[in-house]
């Protein structure tokens, strides 16, 4: 039962990615042709929207459901891989239009071909982890 | 219902996709999808042999729930919150689209030249998915997040590493469609 509000949190974030059009391969290659201002519109209220809740959570008036302060995890310090990793994730994003979320969204909405997407990210995330000790961090 | 079944506006949705954000701190948890191809490696076993996929997957259960139900929403959106109405692009998206062979540009959420499963016979669109997929899944572990981490979560909390993330997230987004993106298509 503890799983069912990750359940409706899940079913909505897929709503809100389908209905907003992030979802769509078409609205990705317009960004990134800077021919719209839409997916800016989306990317840039969203983070307004998360500051300002991270920032009241911060005084104190947002507690998490057991009370406690809420907790952003802190990202390691470190340069080359956010640049290098940033664009190779990029190239993908750009090439095939989905991050992780939508892959799965997008498969839910009917386009089959993201399994193919899905097995071909866990494969990508498995040749990270097998070369991670030898990149550059 | 006509607001409901027409494509949402961006003013509405980007605050939306932070309440998902923030309705997962609130529930002790995070957000970051792309942790999960960690999981399923875990799952697979590839712990066995890599230290990187040896964790108790069974503590990120809730954030596959979360891929579960985005899944189920997915289907729920194009089902029953949908009407007929096609993206509203740009109309030299449109045009430039077209020239390079895609025939009909917003009126499905992908493009089923390269997404429709009988383009899956053309050697082309399945390397398409095959690189594609490969590039996020090993890109996003090496950058430690992918747009929901880093763009969302680590931009809302301030953190540089996830500025320099999402400016090379820009970086190699920009490159492929503006000059791979002409020499593929």
């Amino acid at each position: 039962m503890k799983f069912v509000k990750f359940l409706l949190i899940g079913i909505f974030f897929g709503i809100v990615l389908v209905k907003s059009e992030a979802v769509s391969w078409f609205r990705i290659y317009e960004m990134f042709r800077f021919q719209s201002f839409h997916m800016y519109g989306i990317i840039g209220t969203a983070i307004a929207s998360g500051i300002l809740f991270l920032q009241i959570s911060k005084k104190g008036y947002i507690k998490s459901i057991k009370g406690a302060n809420i907790f952003v995890p802190k990202k390691e310090k470190g340069l080359i891989r956010y640049i290098i990793g940033g664009i190779i994730f990029g190239f993908g994003w750009a090439l095939i239009g989905t991050c992780p979320g939508p892959m799965y969204i997008l498969l839910g909405a009917g386009v089959w071909s993201m399994l193919i997407v899905i097995a071909a990210a866990i494969l990508g995330t498995f040749i990270y982890g097998i070369l991670k000790d030898k990149l550059p961090h | 219902m006509h607001y409901l079944l027409n494509p949402w506006p961006w003013y509405v949705s980007g605050p939306l996709i932070a309440l998902v954000m923030a309705l997962l701190l609130y529930f002790g948890k995070t957000f970051g999808m792309s942790s999960n191809l960690r999981t399923m490696c875990s799952i697979a076993g590839a712990g066995k042999f890599i230290d990187f996929f040896k964790f108790n997957w069974k503590d990120q259960i809730w954030n596959l729930t979360v891929v579960l139900g985005s899944l189920i929403g997915g289907y729920i959106a194009v089902k029953f919150l949908s009407n007929d109405s096609v993206t509203n692009l740009n109309p030299t998206t449109v045009t430039e689209l077209q020239i390079m062979g895609f025939k009909n540009p917003g009126i499905t959420l992908v493009p089923n030249e390269i997404f429709a499963l009988d383009a899956l016979a053309s050697p082309k669109a399945l390397m398409l998915l095959v690189v594609g997929g490969l590039l996020v899944g090993f890109g996003t572990r090496y950058a430690g997040g992918c747009t929901s981490g880093h763009a969302i979560l680590g931009l809302s909390s301030l953190q540089k590493p996830s500025l320099i993330a999402v400016i090379g997230f820009f970086i190699g987004g920009l490159i492929m469609a503006n000059f791979i993106f002409p020499l593929i298509f």
